[in-house]
């Protein structure tokens, strides 16, 4: 097996307090006179509320207050891209993880214990929940005033697909599904809030938005958002999955801190994060794909159906993502797509790590395969004849040639890496005379880059250098866990020409800088790193324009060199700290605030055509697994990933990313399905809901490629997604190659009664 | 009744025996090291340890550290403020993302390292099976347990 090599040390920021247990993350935080409080749930999927009564349960020990949606003294609609969330339930029940009521107690426990004395006075309504259903003309309506269950609709046309099937001279149709999928970070959502003295809520929480959150609770509260201040704290983690859900935690609990004039601290049960935060969408997929005998594909129709659940999130950016890439990383001169966001009463769905890729790419780099196999090619020339190159136009007409576009180069590093033709010639492929069953099995993929034609993308650092030279650095990015504070240093240190020991990271409040959006989408390194290296050009150029006399030459001649500032030809050199002692003494501040605003994008939303994003990202993985005959038992042997990442910052949190994406990305494929049954969350905690452990995985080989993106100022791109987009369809391609069977539904599972089980246990 | 935490003996007169072991450390020891990730004994956040042994504090009491010896997280590195050399084999291999699995990880990986200092690759992946981390695949991690096996030869 792999060796342990000896590592180039890592390094992060954050290290020293995370692994001596000093690392406050927000339920660790005391704070004097704290009250507690707890969410309150119905029983119900679908109801209208006729009345809630919460005198039995003020009346409960240590019980302070109940609130309801009466307490709410702003908005009680709240929802990134259509108002249609109430912080609490107040005329319809939606779904089984709406809240009804806040207790305030003066313990947790004494909260949880009042919870069964809130009285909800209700009648049944019927539910909605199956999308397809949902379509339907006359079904129930989850939100009566949208007119409609379709959350979004987005569609791509390109070319003419009549002219696709009458060239078509093979054509092949498929159906995908994939499930809901709990992001299961380690730490449950919390949040901790207080009114300072100078009237502004403070608001500490595990969320990975603080702008999203102080807009939340401004809007809760009824106040300005300079009334709010959210502070960062270390969050065990967020996958995506604490944008809303997160943001709304901290919401109920400010404003119970508002009203009862006391710090209120609301730590989540395991189970109830599993109840009310959000999942990754549910995908019904369906190709129907036509190719010339020698592999060229001719046209793509595509139907996807996504399960957005009660409320709204973040669908229409999720499925307009998976609307962009339907085609994976191929060149398709006709395409016919239609995506729908549809409304349900399950549990709501939004964010989450590859944020409507996973879903498409596992389906893609199944069927690419499917159709190799009905033209007789292998499925690496498959994807060769089909694949972006250099100069290539995507489905929706952006042409690839403002960066190294390296799909080619992350294949055939990935090929090799695995010995892929080699050990494919070992692959099983349902052999009855063998005992177990070896496959290995690969996919490719494109990614644009950060939010594109999503959102507004743009990002600030500001870098203060005080008098003694040690230097302030912040930046509008959220430190998730992936390492982004580290990240900003190394590349301050970097282009300022300085040791990483003169900076300190500090923790960005939301009234301190200005909204850098969510760090989402991969875009922290990109975007918050484009801002640190906008920045350190500003600061120097300032310092260069003051110092040059002393320097002896112009200013544009001056050069930044390991902890000095020189002249050109280098007679002439001041030390970095002598050069911010002149600037102080000058009366010149060694301050700069540096933007990136993301390249100019385009989208036509009747169309589906335009240049969607800036640059993109390119990557292959790989795994090798065996399987069971008998049991269908899956065991992954190794697993393998090449990512074009632009440039690496920090190499060792770099492949960390790989890792973990890797990692996460065969949870799905084979493994990770949260069932919802009758409109309610199934598993309550994580020995229901499973997600790999360590004995699950094999080892495995990260391989970092680098072409500097012109596009981005430091060079680097994006990894956290791209990571976690391909790992499943490598898995089901591994299987076919093992056991001679196609696994269209995600997870995969191989065996008829394994899927079978799987229902029962779950009682569907 | 008593029970030494962290090589100090504290006195647990008054203390509810009953009283949920996490909560206890968490709140009235102000030992926030271990986290309560599932409060059911699954993902091994809260894992202290009871004399060398890996135990989940989430669903122990306090009547079960009576005459024991704790050590959490806060007790593993020196006085000093220097990283014990699993700590810091944890930081050098980058087996730390968000970090709330760290503290029962790396104690987890402490109690195994006493017992066997010579591990194979398998065998340390074997050992923080009980261990969930969502972050890191446990590859930097496992990699950390064989770099530090060394300073416990």
């Amino acid at each position: 097996m792999t060796h342990t090599e000896k590592p180039h040390p890592a390094w992060r920021n954050d290290a020293y307090a995370k692994v001596t247990g000093k690392a406050k993350y927000t339920d660790d935080l005391k704070v004097l006179n704290c009250l507690h409080a707890v969410p309150v749930y119905s029983d119900y999927v679908s109801a209208r509320i006729i009345s809630i009564d919460t005198a039995k349960a003020e009346k409960q020990p240590g019980v302070v207050r109940v609130l309801t949606y009466k307490d709410v003294p702003g908005n009680l609609q709240f929802g990134q891209i259509i108002r249609d969330y109430s912080i609490f339930a107040h005329d319809r029940i939606r779904t089984s993880g709406d809240v009804i009521a806040v207790i305030v107690a003066k313990t947790r426990q004494q909260a949880i214990d009042a919870i069964p004395f809130v009285k909800l006075d209700a009648e049944k309504l019927p539910a909605v929940l199956d999308p397809e259903e949902a379509l339907i003309e006359g079904a129930p309506l989850v939100h009566a005033a949208h007119g409609s269950n379709i959350a979004n609709y987005h569609c791509v046309r390109t070319g003419d697909i009549a002219i696709g099937e009458k060239e078509a001279e093979v054509i092949i149709e498929q159906e995908f599904t994939t499930s809901h999928i709990e992001h299961a970070y380690m730490e449950p959502e919390s949040a901790l809030c207080f009114m300072r003295q100078d009237g502004v809520m403070e608001v500490c929480g595990s969320m990975q938005h603080p702008f999203s959150t102080r807009r939340f609770v401004a809007s809760t509260l009824g106040k300005p958002l300079s009334d709010v201040e959210v502070k960062t704290v270390p969050m065990g983690g967020g996958f995506g999955g604490k944008d809303d859900t997160a943001a709304i935690v901290c919401t109920r609990t400010a404003l119970a801190a508002f009203i009862t004039g006391h710090p209120v601290k609301m730590t989540y049960k395991r189970e109830w994060s599993m109840r009310e935060s959000y999942k990754r969408h549910p995908y019904k997929i369906h190709y129907r794909m036509g190719l010339k005998h020698d592999g060229k594909i001719t046209f793509v129709k595509v139907r996807i159906v996504a399960d957005g659940g009660a409320y709204c999130s973040v669908t229409p950016w999720v499925t307009w993502r998976s609307t962009v890439q339907c085609c994976g990383p191929y060149e398709v001169p006709h395409v016919h797509c239609d995506v729908y966001g549809v409304y349900t009463n399950n549990i709501f769905t939004g964010a989450m790590r590859g944020f409507g890729s996973p879903q498409v790419n596992f389906a893609i780099e199944q069927l690419i395969e499917m159709a190799a196999q009905k033209v007789g090619l292998d499925e690496v020339e498959m994807r060769r004849r089909n694949m972006v190159h250099q100069g290539s136009m995507t489905i929706t007409g952006q042409k690839l040639d403002e960066h190294t576009v390296s799909l080619h180069q992350v294949l055939d590093i990935i090929l090799k890496e695995c010995d892929y033709y080699n050990k494919r010639k070992l692959c099983s492929d349902g052999n009855p005379n063998q005992e177990e069953w070896y496959g290995i099995g690969l996919a490719i993929s494109y990614r644009g880059m950060s939010l594109g034609a999503e959102g507004t993308d743009l990002n600030s650092a500001i870098i203060s250098v005080q008098p003694d030279g040690s230097i302030l650095l912040e930046t509008g990015v959220h430190e998730n866990g992936q390492g982004s504070e580290s990240a900003m240093i190394l590349l301050c240190a970097e282009h300022l020409s300085v040791n990483k020991e003169r900076i300190r990271y500090r923790q960005p409040s939301t009234s301190n800088i200005p909204d850098g959006g969510t760090t989402v989408a991969s875009r922290g390194t990109i975007m918050g790193g484009g801002a640190v290296v906008n920045a350190a050009v500003k600061l120097k150029e300032h310092m260069a324009r003051i110092l040059a006399p002393d320097l002896k030459c112009k200013a544009e001649e001056v050069i930044f060199e390991n902890e000095y500032l020189f002249n050109a030809d280098r007679s002439q050199r001041v030390s970095f700290n002598e050069a911010i002692r002149l600037m102080y003494n000058r009366q010149e501040y060694p301050y700069s605030f540096g933007v990136f605003q993301a390249p100019q994008v385009t989208w036509d939303e009747h169309t589906g055509q335009g240049n969607a994003y800036f640059t993109w990202v390119y990557a292959a993985q790989a795994v090798e697994l065996k399987v069971d005959p008998k049991t269908g038992e899956i065991t992954l042997l190794h697993m393998y990933a090449a990512h074009d990442v632009g440039k690496a910052v920090n190499p060792a949190l770099l492949k960390g990313q790989f890792y973990g994406g890797m990692a996460m990305g065969a949870g799905y494929g084979m493994l990770e399905k949260c069932e919802v049954s009758g409109g309610k969350v199934v598993p309550t905690n994580l020995h229901q809901y499973r997600i790999l452990r360590s004995t699950d995985l094999p080892e495995m080989t990260a391989v970092i490629v680098e072409n500097f993106d012109p596009a981005s100022p430091s060079g680097a791109k994006g990894i956290g997604e791209p990571t976690n987009e391909i790992m499943a369809p490598a898995i089901a391609n591994a299987v076919y190659h093992a056991t001679g069977k196609r696994c269209p539904d995600q997870p995969v599972k191989v065996l008829k009664e394994q899927r079978d089980t799987e229902s029962l246990r779950h009682g569907v | 009744m008593k029970t030494i935490i962290n090589k100090n003996e504290v006195n647990l007169d008054g203390v509810d025996r009953e009283l949920n072991l996490l909560e206890f450390l968490r709140e009235r020891m102000d030992l926030t090291g271990a986290k309560n990730g599932c409060g059911i004994g699954v993902c091994g956040a809260c894992t202290i340890l009871i004399n060398n042994e890996p135990k989940r504090s989430c669903i122990l009491k306090v009547k079960d550290i009576i005459d024991k010896e704790v050590l959490t997280i806060e007790g593993l590195s020196p006085q000093d403020g220097s990283l014990h050399p699993l700590q810091q084999a944890f930081v050098d291999c980058g087996a730390i993302q968000c970090g709330f699995c760290t503290p029962g990880m790396v104690l987890t990986a402490h109690a195994f390292l006493l017992k066997n200092p010579n591990p194979t690759r398998a065998q340390a992946r074997q050992s923080i099976k009980g261990n969930l981390c969502r972050c890191t695949g446990y590859q930097q991690i496992i990699d950390a347990i064989i770099i530090a096996s060394e300073h416990y030869r």
